[in-house]
């Protein structure tokens, strides 16, 4: 029976010191947003230290409005407006108007950055996760020794693993630069710093190698190093993927020609107007979809595949019935009529579209990056080369593993041979530059996604497919595959150091020079039927 | 004796062209700065600038025409030499300036101060004097020719391969002179001309002596072309378009014979770019773009390959049929006129307008023979 009166005083003591706790903190609040009605810079320091000593639940949205100069402060009051422009009593956390005569709170360089660091500790608690990971990193720059608690007490509950990484990494960071803290804890420091690897640990470390001495600054400065080393194999991953990337495109852009120039031996000049085809059944697709099932926009890439290939295959088999096949051992001559015939195709796309640019929109599935080894990488890109891979492969697949494919090889080796043994030479000649043609066309609809969607789409490329498969060495796919990467990786460890367009010339130059060398690409056919 | 075996040399069409440029050489001048404008005889100072450019064209097509129709060598990339040509010359007028561009600077043109430049780079040197820039005007073209010449024809690199790499040649150029790190103004080219030797290019005499000029330029190169593809060397130059590996086999030595008229040709293109230049009053990159040495391609095609006479044909034809179509209402159809004409005149016409006329001559004759033989039996069977 007697515990009963003890346990009311008990609960009547919490509820006090919580009331007084509360008070404390509300009149810390008050004291703290009276200093910025001075605004003078030492004031409103003394005003950022105590909104965030005060614990209070508005004082985040304080500063976050002091920082995106949404602060107001004048005779009346202090006032601020959230980010949709509803006015608040800072003071009380009351919705008010803000009244003319307040004036914004002015901040300087050292004051912002004051404002991050206690933003940083003050939200490292929040229960949003990416709200906790920018507070960390905002600790980990500033590198507030008053943090520190704030920062124990977060590792202690943190659970997410990306929140958890950043929050050692500011907690080393503090203990790095607490002079005062034994030297073992700041070796460990040092080195879990040096774990994260990135441009900003790389200048903190830098910044205490001058500093100290002994032990931690040979662990520092290993650190350093091995930090540089990964940035400079990192950078070669980089140079490598945009090659890589650069090289889908070319290869991307080429394939088509490997068929029409490498196979058959025709001069295509047309090949680029097959690409931009290609590109305008894309749009085509997409506006149908856009109008009539909007739902389903994000397929219309994948549909506009076939229909880009069945498009630019068919105006290829027209243009080689119609003009080409009357062409046949006049590669010089064809080079002409074809150049006429992707004139009349690009004026015809240009009278029926328009000369202007036309948009065509990223599926969701291709917008974003990730992270792959600390690079960036776009699902765009990354689907990219993804298809370009698929595309050959499936050409590959139907020259080696179909009748077709078969026919179209015996064509080319050896005509009357082929005649001979029943193969109707006229129509494989009409497949296979429809083929060529329809590959094009998927080209199209893949380039649709990277460059300008207009009827000069094809120029652009032209030049540079040859290129490719001219390198590659004329009829060897896997000759265009390697051209392609080739050209595309040394097209990007040129580029930091000679810039893009000097870039691009030293290739042509050194791609002049390699014909020289080998006057038949990378890989030449060998034999007899080298020699028309 | 020697004029004898120069007539005889031309050949009928050679005698007919030269006198048609003889004609224009007078008459063009002549209709322009002496008949009054209101006459229905007067040529206005637009035709004659108009006419000054075809014949520039005509002399890139005969040009072409040498290497392309006589030798084989189908170049993809003339318009490169026919571009530095025009740059030399360019330069030259450049200078000629001096203090009256927008900065007053004596030495260094406006595009130059602009750029900040301090002083003259070395590739500008010289260029004030007429006699340097018109060696270089040669010379320019020539060694960057005989350079490629004798890489490319020393490896065997033969047809659509040599073709593809000459390309490749003029869009790295067409690349380069974009580069306002050249110096040589970047996207905006070289223009506004003041006079060249002591003349200003605007007046109407200066236009009328320049198309005078241009059409002893033609005049003479036709007659150099002619005079090559006559030769002992000219027919060499035949075997080795027609059976390359065989004429090696004699014992010719193609490489050089090929790399000698490659280098001519150059130069050639390079004379016709200078003359290009002041007349139409600006070069720019846009000159080596790729697009512009097919369609000089396409000219000598259209023309006529392998007979001289039809590539300056073909230039003026195609060319004056861009001035009619790119002008008014039917600009819209131009490429569509232009591209339809390469297929048209592949697919049906594979000797060019020159090849046409020579057919229908070739069977009016036979007409003829026929009609003389059967007169013939005739006559015989009547006693």
């Amino acid at each position: 029976m007697s515990f009963l009166p003890a346990l009311r005083a008990l609960l009547l003591a919490c509820a006090l010191s919580f009331l007084a706790l509360a008070s404390a903190g509300a009149q810390g609040l008050d004291a703290a947003v009276e200093r910025f009605k001075a605004d003078s810079f030492s004031d409103t320091e003394a005003g950022i230290a105590g909104v965030a000593a005060s614990g209070s639940p508005q004082g985040v949205a304080i500063l976050e409005a002091l920082l995106d100069r949404r602060l107001f402060a004048g005779a009346p009051g202090v006032f601020f407006r959230d980010k949709a422009g509803q006015g608040f009593n800072a003071a009380t956390g009351s919705p008010a108007t803000v009244p003319a005569e307040a004036g914004m709170v002015r901040l300087n360089n050292r004051l912002r950055n004051l404002v991050q660091a206690a933003l940083g500790s003050m939200t490292l608690l929040s229960p949003d996760p990416a709200q906790r990971f920018r507070a960390a990193e905002a600790v980990f720059k500033s590198r507030d020794a008053t943090a520190l608690p704030a920062v124990e007490q977060a590792l202690a509950k943190e659970t997410v693993r990306n929140v958890r990484r950043v929050l050692e990494e500011a907690r080393a960071a503090i203990i790095l630069s607490t002079t005062t803290a034994p030297e073992a804890d700041r070796i460990a420091a040092a080195q879990r710093i040096a774990e994260a690897g990135d441009n900003d640990a790389v200048a903190i470390l830098r910044q205490f190698s001058a500093q100290s001495t002994g032990g931690l600054k040979a662990v520092i400065d290993q650190g350093i190093t091995a930090i540089e080393q990964a940035q400079r194999i990192r950078a070669w991953v980089q140079t490598v993927w945009f090659g890589v990337s650069l090289g889908s495109v070319l290869l991307l852009a080429a394939i088509g020609l490997a068929i029409t120039f490498g196979v058959m031996g025709v001069i295509n000049m047309a090949h680029g107007e097959m690409v931009m085809i290609g590109a305008y059944v894309t749009f085509v697709v997409q506006e149908l979809f856009r109008s009539h099932a909007p739902h389903l926009l994000d397929w219309s890439l994948p549909i506009s595949i076939p229909l880009a290939f069945l498009t630019s295959g068919l105006v290829g088999i027209a243009i080689e019935r119609g003009v080409i096949r009357f062409l046949y051992g006049r590669p010089l001559e064809t080079l002409l009529a074809t150049f006429g015939i992707s004139l009349v195709l690009q004026q015809a796309i240009r009278t029926w579209f328009g000369p202007t640019n036309r948009e065509v929109s990223a599926p969701s599935w291709m917008a974003g990056s990730f992270e792959f080894l600390g690079l960036q990488i776009t699902y765009g890109r990354l689907w990219i080369v993804v298809f370009t891979l698929v595309v050959f492969a499936a050409l590959l697949l139907i020259l080696k593993a179909t009748p077709l494919g078969l026919q179209m090889r015996a064509v080319t080796q050896n005509r009357r041979m082929a005649s001979a043994m029943g193969i109707r030479t006229r129509f494989v000649d009409a497949m296979t530059f429809g083929l060529g043609s329809g590959i094009a066309g998927i080209a199209g609809v893949a380039l649709s996604q990277i460059d300008n969607v207009s009827p000069n789409l094809g120029q652009g490329y032209i030049i540079d497919s040859f290129m490719v498969v001219v390198f590659g060495g004329v009829g060897n796919l896997w000759g265009t595959l390697v051209a392609a990467f080739t050209l595309g990786i040394a097209n990007k460890i040129l580029e930091p150091f000679a810039g893009a367009v000097l870039g691009k010339i030293l290739i042509l130059v050194l791609l002049i020079l390699f014909i020289q060398k080998r006057p038949r690409g990378l890989f030449a056919l060998k034999g007899r039927a080298v020699e028309q | 004796m020697i004029t004898m075996r120069l007539v005889k040399l031309m050949e009928g069409r050679g005698l007919i062209f030269l006198a048609i440029l003889a004609a224009l050489a007078v008459l063009v001048p002549v209709c322009n700065l002496l008949v009054p404008p209101g006459s229905a005889f007067h040529i206005s100072n637009g035709t004659v600038v108009l006419l000054g450019k075809y014949l520039c064209y005509a002399m890139l097509a005969v040009a072409l025409d040498l290497v392309w129709g006589y030798c084989g060598i189908l170049s993809l990339g003339h318009g490169a030499f026919f571009a530095l040509g025009g740059y030399a010359m360019g330069m030259y007028l450049m200078r000629q300036i001096g203090t009256r561009g927008v900065y007053g600077n004596p030495i260094l043109p406006d595009f130059m101060v602009f750029l900040n430049y301090k002083e003259l780079p070395i590739t500008w040197w010289g260029f004030q004097h007429f006699p340097y820039a018109m060696l270089m005007v040669v010379l320019v073209p020539g060694i960057l020719a005989f350079v490629f010449g004798w890489l490319t024809f020393r490896s065997r690199v033969t047809g659509v391969y040599l073709s593809i790499i000459t390309q490749a040649m003029t869009y790295a150029l067409w690349l380069s002179f974009f580069r306002n790190d050249m110096g040589f103004g970047g996207n905006n080219g070289l223009t506004d001309f003041k006079d060249i030797l002591g003349y200003n290019v605007q007046a109407q005499s200066t236009r009328a002596s320049l198309f005078v000029v241009t059409c002893i330029a033609l005049m003479l190169t036709f007659i150099a072309a002619r005079l090559i593809v006559a030769s002992t060397y000219g027919k060499v130059l035949v075997a080795i378009r027609d059976a390359e590996s065989r004429t090696r086999f004699i014992g010719y030595r193609v490489e050089h014979h090929k790399l000698l008229v490659w280098v001519v040709s150059a130069m050639m293109a390079g004379v016709a770019g200078a003359l290009y230049v002041p007349q139409v009053g600006i070069i720019n990159p846009s000159e080596f773009h790729p697009a512009n040495s097919i369609e000089a391609v396409v000219w000598v095609a259209i023309g006529g390959r392998g007979t001289l006479v039809g590539a300056a044909l073909g230039a003026v034809v195609v060319n004056y049929l861009k001035t009619i179509f790119t002008t008014g209402w039917l600009a819209a159809y131009w490429l569509f006129a232009l591209g339809g004409l390469f297929v048209l005149v592949t697919l049906v016409m594979p000797k060019g307008i020159i090849g046409v006329w020579e057919d229908v001559k070739a069977r009016l004759r036979e007409r003829k023979a026929i009609a003389a033989g059967r007169a013939g039996a005739a006559a015989e069977g009547k006693p």
